[in-house]
Protein backbone atom coordinates (compact mmCIF):
# COMPACT_ATOMS: atom_id res chain seq x y z
CA UNK A 1 0.00 0.00 0.00
CA UNK A 2 2.93 2.61 0.79
CA UNK A 3 4.31 2.12 -2.42
CA UNK A 4 1.25 2.49 -4.37
CA UNK A 5 1.65 5.95 -2.47
CA UNK A 6 5.16 6.45 -3.06
CA UNK A 7 4.90 5.70 -6.74
CA UNK A 8 1.62 8.49 -6.83
CA UNK A 9 4.03 10.66 -5.49
CA UNK A 10 6.78 10.17 -7.77
CA UNK A 11 5.10 10.81 -10.60
CA UNK A 12 2.38 12.66 -9.44
CA UNK A 13 2.44 15.71 -12.33
CA UNK A 14 2.41 13.15 -14.84
CA UNK A 15 -0.94 10.95 -13.05
CA UNK A 16 -2.05 14.94 -12.96
CA UNK A 17 -1.87 15.08 -16.34
CA UNK A 18 -3.56 11.74 -17.32
CA UNK A 19 -6.35 12.17 -15.37
CA UNK A 20 -7.41 15.82 -16.68
CA UNK A 21 -6.95 14.27 -20.08
CA UNK A 22 -9.07 12.01 -19.28
CA UNK A 23 -11.94 13.99 -17.73
CA UNK A 24 -11.54 16.08 -21.57
CA UNK A 25 -11.98 13.30 -23.36
CA UNK A 26 -14.18 11.74 -21.52
CA UNK A 27 -16.52 14.74 -22.21
CA UNK A 28 -15.57 15.23 -25.57
CA UNK A 29 -16.80 11.00 -26.20
CA UNK A 30 -19.19 10.77 -23.70
CA UNK A 31 -21.20 13.82 -23.95
CA UNK A 32 -24.23 12.69 -22.21
CA UNK A 33 -27.56 13.72 -20.83
CA UNK A 34 -25.68 13.90 -17.30
CA UNK A 35 -22.80 16.49 -19.00
CA UNK A 36 -25.62 18.68 -20.57
CA UNK A 37 -27.89 18.77 -17.60
CA UNK A 38 -25.18 19.68 -15.33
CA UNK A 39 -22.61 21.99 -17.45
CA UNK A 40 -24.50 23.06 -20.74
CA UNK A 41 -27.34 24.78 -19.05
CA UNK A 42 -25.47 27.25 -16.94
CA UNK A 43 -22.55 27.63 -19.51
CA UNK A 44 -25.41 28.49 -22.19
CA UNK A 45 -26.86 31.50 -20.06
CA UNK A 46 -23.57 32.57 -19.38
CA UNK A 47 -22.10 32.59 -22.75
CA UNK A 48 -25.55 33.87 -23.82
CA UNK A 49 -25.21 36.43 -22.12
CA UNK A 50 -21.62 37.93 -23.59
CA UNK A 51 -23.35 36.52 -26.91
CA UNK A 52 -26.20 38.76 -26.16
CA UNK A 53 -23.77 42.25 -25.55
CA UNK A 54 -21.75 41.34 -28.75
CA UNK A 55 -24.82 40.81 -30.51
CA UNK A 56 -25.94 44.04 -29.93
CA UNK A 57 -23.36 45.73 -31.75
CA UNK A 58 -22.91 43.48 -34.59
CA UNK A 59 -26.53 44.21 -35.69
CA UNK A 60 -26.27 47.17 -36.72
CA UNK A 61 -23.55 45.94 -39.23
CA UNK A 62 -26.06 43.80 -40.38
CA UNK A 63 -29.22 45.96 -40.94
CA UNK A 64 -29.98 46.78 -44.43
CA UNK A 65 -29.60 43.34 -45.32
CA UNK A 66 -31.74 42.12 -42.77
CA UNK A 67 -33.95 44.77 -43.73
CA UNK A 68 -34.08 43.89 -47.30
CA UNK A 69 -33.93 40.11 -46.43
CA UNK A 70 -37.57 40.77 -44.29
CA UNK A 71 -39.04 42.81 -46.99
CA UNK A 72 -38.96 40.05 -49.22
CA UNK A 73 -39.87 37.71 -47.23
CA UNK A 74 -43.21 40.34 -46.41
CA UNK A 75 -43.94 40.14 -50.33
CA UNK A 76 -43.92 36.46 -50.97
CA UNK A 77 -46.39 36.21 -47.63
CA UNK A 78 -48.32 38.93 -49.09
CA UNK A 79 -48.51 37.53 -52.29
CA UNK A 80 -50.33 34.43 -50.67
CA UNK A 81 -53.01 36.29 -48.89
CA UNK A 82 -56.45 35.01 -50.11
CA UNK A 83 -57.96 38.65 -50.80
CA UNK A 84 -55.47 38.96 -53.26
CA UNK A 85 -57.50 36.45 -55.62
CA UNK A 86 -60.86 37.04 -57.44
CA UNK A 87 -62.88 35.08 -59.26
CA UNK A 88 -63.74 36.53 -62.84
CA UNK A 89 -67.39 35.37 -62.62
CA UNK A 90 -69.27 37.64 -59.58
CA UNK A 91 -71.77 35.01 -60.14
CA UNK A 92 -69.87 32.74 -57.61
CA UNK A 93 -68.80 33.28 -54.42
CA UNK A 94 -66.14 31.99 -51.92
CA UNK A 95 -66.77 31.60 -48.99
CA UNK A 96 -64.21 31.27 -46.35
CA UNK A 97 -66.00 29.66 -42.98
CA UNK A 98 -63.35 30.90 -40.45
CA UNK A 99 -64.60 28.63 -37.72
CA UNK A 100 -62.16 25.74 -38.26
CA UNK A 101 -64.09 22.67 -37.20
CA UNK A 102 -61.84 20.33 -39.31
CA UNK A 103 -58.63 21.21 -39.48
CA UNK A 104 -56.44 21.75 -36.12
CA UNK A 105 -53.31 23.98 -35.31
CA UNK A 106 -50.24 21.73 -35.95
CA UNK A 107 -47.64 24.45 -36.02
CA UNK A 108 -46.76 27.40 -33.67
CA UNK A 109 -44.41 29.76 -34.19
CA UNK A 110 -42.63 32.22 -32.20
CA UNK A 111 -39.85 34.60 -33.28
CA UNK A 112 -36.41 34.34 -31.89
CA UNK A 113 -32.97 36.95 -31.82
CA UNK A 114 -30.09 35.45 -33.26
CA UNK A 115 -27.16 36.11 -30.77
CA UNK A 116 -24.58 33.96 -31.58
CA UNK A 117 -24.15 32.46 -34.55
CA UNK A 118 -20.28 30.42 -36.42
CA UNK A 119 -20.01 29.30 -39.95
CA UNK A 120 -16.22 28.59 -40.54
CA UNK A 121 -15.92 25.80 -37.83
CA UNK A 122 -16.24 22.09 -38.14
CA UNK A 123 -19.58 22.20 -36.55
CA UNK A 124 -21.33 25.40 -36.12
CA UNK A 125 -24.07 25.99 -34.01
CA UNK A 126 -26.26 28.82 -33.51
CA UNK A 127 -27.94 30.77 -30.10
CA UNK A 128 -30.74 32.15 -29.96
CA UNK A 129 -32.87 34.82 -27.20
CA UNK A 130 -35.41 32.50 -26.68
CA UNK A 131 -35.30 29.67 -24.05
CA UNK A 132 -37.08 27.52 -21.81
CA UNK A 133 -38.99 30.06 -20.01
CA UNK A 134 -39.94 31.33 -23.05
CA UNK A 135 -41.47 28.11 -25.17
CA UNK A 136 -38.79 26.76 -26.80
CA UNK A 137 -38.12 22.44 -26.22
CA UNK A 138 -35.51 20.63 -27.91
CA UNK A 139 -36.13 18.78 -31.06
CA UNK A 140 -37.98 22.04 -32.37
CA UNK A 141 -37.05 23.01 -36.06
CA UNK A 142 -35.37 26.56 -36.46
CA UNK A 143 -36.57 28.46 -40.07
CA UNK A 144 -35.45 31.64 -41.16
CA UNK A 145 -36.72 34.56 -43.22
CA UNK A 146 -34.93 32.99 -46.51
CA UNK A 147 -34.95 29.25 -45.68
CA UNK A 148 -34.65 26.53 -42.75
CA UNK A 149 -31.88 27.87 -40.06
CA UNK A 150 -31.49 24.19 -37.96
CA UNK A 151 -33.12 22.34 -34.73
CA UNK A 152 -33.19 23.16 -31.42
CA UNK A 153 -30.60 20.87 -29.48
CA UNK A 154 -30.37 22.42 -26.27
CA UNK A 155 -32.44 24.78 -24.19
CA UNK A 156 -31.73 26.97 -21.13
CA UNK A 157 -33.73 29.34 -19.31
CA UNK A 158 -33.47 32.06 -21.96
CA UNK A 159 -31.22 30.85 -24.35
CA UNK A 160 -31.34 27.79 -26.89
CA UNK A 161 -28.34 26.52 -29.10
CA UNK A 162 -29.67 25.75 -32.47
CA UNK A 163 -27.19 22.50 -34.41
CA UNK A 164 -27.51 24.87 -38.01
CA UNK A 165 -27.79 22.73 -40.75
CA UNK A 166 -23.83 23.23 -41.75
CA UNK A 167 -23.33 20.61 -39.20
CA UNK A 168 -22.17 16.92 -40.18
CA UNK A 169 -25.33 15.47 -37.70
CA UNK A 170 -27.96 17.44 -39.22
CA UNK A 171 -30.34 15.83 -41.50
CA UNK A 172 -33.55 16.66 -43.05
CA UNK A 173 -35.87 15.03 -45.06
CA UNK A 174 -36.23 17.14 -48.38
CA UNK A 175 -38.44 16.60 -51.76
CA UNK A 176 -37.71 18.92 -55.35
CA UNK A 177 -40.05 20.91 -55.44
CA UNK A 178 -40.75 20.09 -59.08
CA UNK A 179 -41.29 16.48 -58.99
CA UNK A 180 -41.78 15.81 -55.36
CA UNK A 181 -39.11 13.03 -55.22
CA UNK A 182 -37.68 12.92 -51.76
CA UNK A 183 -34.00 12.77 -50.82
CA UNK A 184 -32.15 13.24 -47.41
CA UNK A 185 -30.27 16.54 -46.82
CA UNK A 186 -26.68 16.73 -45.02
CA UNK A 187 -23.45 19.03 -45.05
CA UNK A 188 -20.28 17.28 -46.29
CA UNK A 189 -18.02 20.18 -44.70
CA UNK A 190 -16.63 21.76 -47.36
CA UNK A 191 -18.14 25.44 -47.99
CA UNK A 192 -20.48 26.84 -45.60
CA UNK A 193 -22.36 28.11 -48.97
CA UNK A 194 -23.61 24.41 -49.97
CA UNK A 195 -25.10 21.36 -48.78
CA UNK A 196 -25.52 18.06 -49.90
CA UNK A 197 -28.57 16.00 -50.93
CA UNK A 198 -28.53 12.43 -51.91
CA UNK A 199 -31.31 9.59 -52.52
CA UNK A 200 -33.10 11.11 -55.58
CA UNK A 201 -33.78 7.93 -58.34
CA UNK A 202 -32.24 9.15 -61.91
CA UNK A 203 -35.26 8.47 -63.44
CA UNK A 204 -36.39 11.88 -61.81
CA UNK A 205 -36.34 15.23 -63.69
CA UNK A 206 -33.44 17.07 -62.46
CA UNK A 207 -32.32 20.84 -63.61
CA UNK A 208 -29.41 22.97 -62.40
CA UNK A 209 -31.51 26.16 -60.35
CA UNK A 210 -34.40 23.82 -59.07
CA UNK A 211 -36.01 24.67 -55.65
CA UNK A 212 -35.60 21.62 -52.85
CA UNK A 213 -38.52 22.39 -50.07
CA UNK A 214 -38.58 20.36 -46.91
CA UNK A 215 -41.18 17.54 -47.18
CA UNK A 216 -43.99 16.72 -45.35
CA UNK A 217 -42.35 13.18 -44.33
CA UNK A 218 -40.13 15.05 -40.96
CA UNK A 219 -41.55 16.12 -38.36
CA UNK A 220 -39.14 19.02 -37.71
CA UNK A 221 -40.23 21.36 -40.20
CA UNK A 222 -43.86 21.88 -42.24
CA UNK A 223 -43.76 21.15 -45.63
CA UNK A 224 -42.40 23.11 -48.87
CA UNK A 225 -40.43 25.46 -46.45
CA UNK A 226 -37.21 26.16 -48.85
CA UNK A 227 -33.96 24.34 -48.24
CA UNK A 228 -31.95 25.55 -51.41
CA UNK A 229 -31.49 25.45 -55.18
CA UNK A 230 -29.32 23.07 -57.14
CA UNK A 231 -26.03 24.27 -58.21
CA UNK A 232 -24.63 21.26 -59.52
CA UNK A 233 -25.69 17.36 -60.34
CA UNK A 234 -22.26 15.64 -58.90
CA UNK A 235 -22.11 12.71 -61.94
CA UNK A 236 -21.82 9.50 -60.53
CA UNK A 237 -22.42 6.36 -62.67
CA UNK A 238 -22.40 3.39 -60.32
CA UNK A 239 -25.11 4.27 -58.35
CA UNK A 240 -28.89 4.60 -59.00
CA UNK A 241 -28.97 7.86 -57.53
CA UNK A 242 -28.26 11.44 -57.87
CA UNK A 243 -25.47 12.89 -55.40
CA UNK A 244 -26.71 16.89 -55.76
CA UNK A 245 -24.61 19.98 -54.78
CA UNK A 246 -27.39 22.37 -53.09
CA UNK A 247 -26.85 26.44 -52.48
CA UNK A 248 -28.64 26.82 -49.04
CA UNK A 249 -31.28 28.98 -49.11
CA UNK A 250 -30.65 30.81 -46.15
CA UNK A 251 -27.74 33.11 -46.16
CA UNK A 252 -25.77 31.86 -43.26
CA UNK A 253 -23.13 34.63 -42.64
CA UNK A 254 -25.87 37.11 -41.72
CA UNK A 255 -28.78 36.05 -40.38
CA UNK A 256 -29.96 37.74 -37.23
CA UNK A 257 -33.63 36.86 -36.89
CA UNK A 258 -35.19 32.85 -36.83
CA UNK A 259 -38.59 31.67 -36.28
CA UNK A 260 -38.90 28.47 -33.92
CA UNK A 261 -41.49 26.32 -35.42
CA UNK A 262 -43.12 24.00 -32.23
CA UNK A 263 -44.84 20.82 -34.03
CA UNK A 264 -47.69 20.67 -31.23
CA UNK A 265 -49.12 16.80 -32.40
CA UNK A 266 -45.14 16.14 -32.41
CA UNK A 267 -46.05 14.15 -29.05
CA UNK A 268 -48.69 12.56 -30.24
CA UNK A 269 -47.36 11.52 -33.42
CA UNK A 270 -44.18 10.11 -31.47
CA UNK A 271 -45.90 8.38 -28.53
CA UNK A 272 -47.76 6.65 -31.65
CA UNK A 273 -45.10 5.12 -33.26
CA UNK A 274 -43.36 4.56 -30.07
CA UNK A 275 -45.74 2.48 -29.02
CA UNK A 276 -46.39 0.35 -32.42
CA UNK A 277 -43.18 -0.64 -32.36
CA UNK A 278 -43.52 -1.82 -29.39
CA UNK A 279 -46.21 -3.60 -29.70
CA UNK A 280 -45.32 -5.53 -33.21
CA UNK A 281 -41.63 -6.29 -30.91
CA UNK B 1 0.79 45.44 -12.58
CA UNK B 2 1.47 42.54 -10.82
CA UNK B 3 2.19 39.27 -12.80
CA UNK B 4 -1.39 37.62 -11.79
CA UNK B 5 -3.63 40.42 -12.69
CA UNK B 6 -1.71 40.64 -15.46
CA UNK B 7 -2.51 37.32 -16.23
CA UNK B 8 -5.95 37.02 -15.73
CA UNK B 9 -6.63 40.21 -17.49
CA UNK B 10 -4.75 38.41 -20.71
CA UNK B 11 -6.75 34.50 -19.89
CA UNK B 12 -10.13 36.84 -20.79
CA UNK B 13 -8.91 39.00 -23.78
CA UNK B 14 -7.49 35.95 -25.64
CA UNK B 15 -10.85 34.11 -25.18
CA UNK B 16 -12.90 36.35 -26.53
CA UNK B 17 -10.70 37.57 -29.04
CA UNK B 18 -10.74 34.15 -30.08
CA UNK B 19 -14.44 33.81 -29.98
CA UNK B 20 -15.88 36.92 -30.87
CA UNK B 21 -12.99 37.48 -33.72
CA UNK B 22 -11.31 34.65 -34.99
CA UNK B 23 -14.66 32.28 -35.08
CA UNK B 24 -16.69 34.64 -36.70
CA UNK B 25 -14.33 35.50 -39.63
CA UNK B 26 -15.75 34.24 -42.62
CA UNK B 27 -14.48 30.80 -43.84
CA UNK B 28 -11.05 31.15 -45.83
CA UNK B 29 -11.27 27.34 -46.66
CA UNK B 30 -12.13 24.59 -45.12
CA UNK B 31 -8.06 23.84 -43.84
CA UNK B 32 -8.08 26.79 -42.18
CA UNK B 33 -9.08 27.71 -38.70
CA UNK B 34 -7.20 30.39 -37.17
CA UNK B 35 -6.05 29.72 -33.44
CA UNK B 36 -4.57 32.45 -31.02
CA UNK B 37 -5.47 31.58 -27.97
CA UNK B 38 -3.07 28.54 -27.57
CA UNK B 39 -0.71 31.86 -27.04
CA UNK B 40 -1.68 32.50 -23.76
CA UNK B 41 -0.45 29.39 -22.34
CA UNK B 42 2.78 30.05 -24.14
CA UNK B 43 3.04 33.26 -22.63
CA UNK B 44 2.88 31.56 -18.82
CA UNK B 45 5.56 32.82 -16.15
CA UNK B 46 8.41 30.41 -15.67
CA UNK B 47 7.84 30.00 -12.12
CA UNK B 48 4.67 28.56 -11.63
CA UNK B 49 4.90 25.01 -10.83
CA UNK B 50 3.66 22.16 -13.05
CA UNK B 51 0.97 21.03 -11.58
CA UNK B 52 -0.49 24.51 -12.02
CA UNK B 53 0.34 25.21 -15.17
CA UNK B 54 -1.16 22.04 -16.09
CA UNK B 55 -4.57 22.71 -14.26
CA UNK B 56 -4.65 26.59 -16.06
CA UNK B 57 -4.20 25.09 -19.51
CA UNK B 58 -7.12 22.97 -18.65
CA UNK B 59 -9.56 25.29 -17.05
CA UNK B 60 -8.59 27.78 -20.24
CA UNK B 61 -9.22 25.08 -23.02
CA UNK B 62 -12.24 24.22 -21.19
CA UNK B 63 -13.74 27.75 -20.87
CA UNK B 64 -12.91 28.08 -24.30
CA UNK B 65 -15.01 24.81 -24.98
CA UNK B 66 -18.01 26.45 -23.71
CA UNK B 67 -17.72 29.30 -26.00
CA UNK B 68 -17.31 27.24 -28.77
CA UNK B 69 -19.22 24.47 -27.68
CA UNK B 70 -17.38 21.87 -28.42
CA UNK B 71 -16.86 19.42 -24.97
CA UNK B 72 -13.44 19.07 -23.80
CA UNK B 73 -11.43 19.32 -27.40
CA UNK B 74 -9.78 22.27 -26.59
CA UNK B 75 -9.22 21.25 -23.06
CA UNK B 76 -7.10 18.18 -24.02
CA UNK B 77 -5.14 19.78 -26.49
CA UNK B 78 -4.47 22.87 -23.99
CA UNK B 79 -3.76 20.51 -21.26
CA UNK B 80 -0.89 18.55 -23.36
CA UNK B 81 0.44 22.00 -24.49
CA UNK B 82 0.77 22.90 -20.95
CA UNK B 83 2.15 19.60 -19.56
CA UNK B 84 4.79 19.13 -22.45
CA UNK B 85 5.91 22.83 -21.70
CA UNK B 86 7.97 22.28 -19.40
CA UNK B 87 10.15 19.51 -21.23
CA UNK B 88 10.53 22.03 -24.42
CA UNK B 89 11.69 24.78 -22.23
CA UNK B 90 14.03 22.38 -20.39
CA UNK B 91 15.93 21.65 -23.57
CA UNK B 92 15.94 25.08 -25.42
CA UNK B 93 16.87 27.23 -23.28
CA UNK B 94 20.85 27.47 -21.83
CA UNK B 95 23.01 26.48 -18.69
CA UNK B 96 22.87 30.23 -17.27
CA UNK B 97 19.19 29.70 -16.56
CA UNK B 98 16.79 32.16 -18.76
CA UNK B 99 14.03 30.81 -16.26
CA UNK B 100 15.56 32.24 -13.10
CA UNK B 101 16.39 36.01 -14.85
CA UNK B 102 13.19 36.63 -16.72
CA UNK B 103 9.70 36.48 -15.91
CA UNK B 104 8.03 34.74 -18.74
CA UNK B 105 9.32 32.67 -22.13
CA UNK B 106 9.29 35.49 -24.81
CA UNK B 107 11.99 36.64 -27.59
CA UNK B 108 13.83 39.07 -24.98
CA UNK B 109 14.61 36.17 -22.19
CA UNK B 110 15.12 33.03 -24.23
CA UNK B 111 16.36 34.75 -27.76
CA UNK B 112 15.00 34.14 -31.17
CA UNK B 113 15.83 30.45 -32.54
CA UNK B 114 14.73 28.91 -29.10
CA UNK B 115 11.83 30.94 -28.65
CA UNK B 116 10.62 30.42 -32.06
CA UNK B 117 11.45 26.74 -32.35
CA UNK B 118 9.77 26.06 -28.77
CA UNK B 119 6.34 27.97 -30.44
CA UNK B 120 6.68 25.72 -33.18
CA UNK B 121 6.63 22.46 -31.59
CA UNK B 122 3.86 23.81 -29.07
CA UNK B 123 2.00 24.86 -31.98
CA UNK B 124 2.38 21.35 -34.15
CA UNK B 125 1.47 19.65 -31.16
CA UNK B 126 -1.22 21.62 -30.10
CA UNK B 127 -3.07 21.37 -33.92
CA UNK B 128 -2.33 18.00 -34.44
CA UNK B 129 -3.61 16.29 -31.90
CA UNK B 130 -6.89 18.71 -31.81
CA UNK B 131 -6.96 18.08 -35.56
CA UNK B 132 -6.87 14.17 -34.17
CA UNK B 133 -9.62 14.53 -32.26
CA UNK B 134 -11.61 15.80 -34.75
CA UNK B 135 -10.61 14.21 -37.40
CA UNK B 136 -12.03 10.72 -36.00
CA UNK B 137 -15.57 12.46 -37.07
CA UNK B 138 -14.99 12.62 -40.59
CA UNK B 139 -12.27 13.22 -43.23
CA UNK B 140 -9.51 11.05 -45.22
CA UNK B 141 -5.47 11.28 -44.04
CA UNK B 142 -5.16 14.32 -46.33
CA UNK B 143 -7.42 16.00 -44.73
CA UNK B 144 -5.68 15.33 -41.45
CA UNK B 145 -1.64 16.60 -43.03
CA UNK B 146 -3.73 19.05 -44.72
CA UNK B 147 -5.59 20.68 -42.19
CA UNK B 148 -2.26 20.65 -39.67
CA UNK B 149 -0.34 22.39 -42.05
CA UNK B 150 -2.79 25.20 -43.21
CA UNK B 151 -3.63 25.94 -39.54
CA UNK B 152 -0.13 25.71 -38.61
CA UNK B 153 1.08 28.24 -40.92
CA UNK B 154 -2.16 30.70 -40.04
CA UNK B 155 -1.53 30.46 -36.61
CA UNK B 156 2.24 31.00 -36.48
CA UNK B 157 1.73 33.69 -38.34
CA UNK B 158 -1.05 35.24 -36.29
CA UNK B 159 1.94 34.57 -33.01
CA UNK B 160 4.00 36.34 -35.13
CA UNK B 161 2.15 39.28 -35.56
CA UNK B 162 0.82 39.62 -32.20
CA UNK B 163 4.27 39.18 -30.43
CA UNK B 164 5.35 42.40 -32.93
CA UNK B 165 2.16 44.28 -31.90
CA UNK B 166 1.77 43.75 -28.50
CA UNK B 167 5.41 44.06 -26.95
CA UNK B 168 6.03 42.68 -23.36
CA UNK B 169 8.77 43.98 -21.47
CA UNK B 170 10.87 41.52 -19.60
CA UNK B 171 13.15 42.69 -17.27
CA UNK B 172 15.89 41.34 -16.37
CA UNK B 173 15.94 40.33 -12.60
CA UNK B 174 19.02 39.53 -10.86
CA UNK B 175 19.74 38.31 -7.34
CA UNK B 176 16.71 35.11 -8.00
CA UNK B 177 18.05 32.08 -7.01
Amino acid sequence: MRNVFLFIRRHFNFLFFLVLQIISLSFLFRYNKFHEAAFLNVSTEITGRLNERYNNIEYYFELKKTNEALVQENLRLRRELVTNFEAPDSNERLFRDTIRVDSVRKWEIMEAKVVNNTISLPTNYLTIHRGFRQGVRPNMGVTGPQGIVGSVINVSENFAIVMSVLHPQFRVVAKLKKGGETGTIYWDGISPAFISMRGIPRSANVVVGDTVVTSQITSLFPANLPVGTISEIVPDNTSNFFNLKLRTATNFSNIEYAYVLDNLQYDEQKRLEDSTRKKIQ
Amino acid sequence: MSELLKNIVRFFLFILVQVFILSRMPALHRFVTPYLYYLYILWLPFGLSRMSITFIGFLFGLTLDYFLKTPGLHAAACTLIAYVRPFVIGMLISQEGADKNYIAPSIVSMGWAPYGTYVFILTVLHHSYLVLLEWMSFGSFMYFVGKVTASTAVSLLLVFLTEILFYRKQKFRTNTI
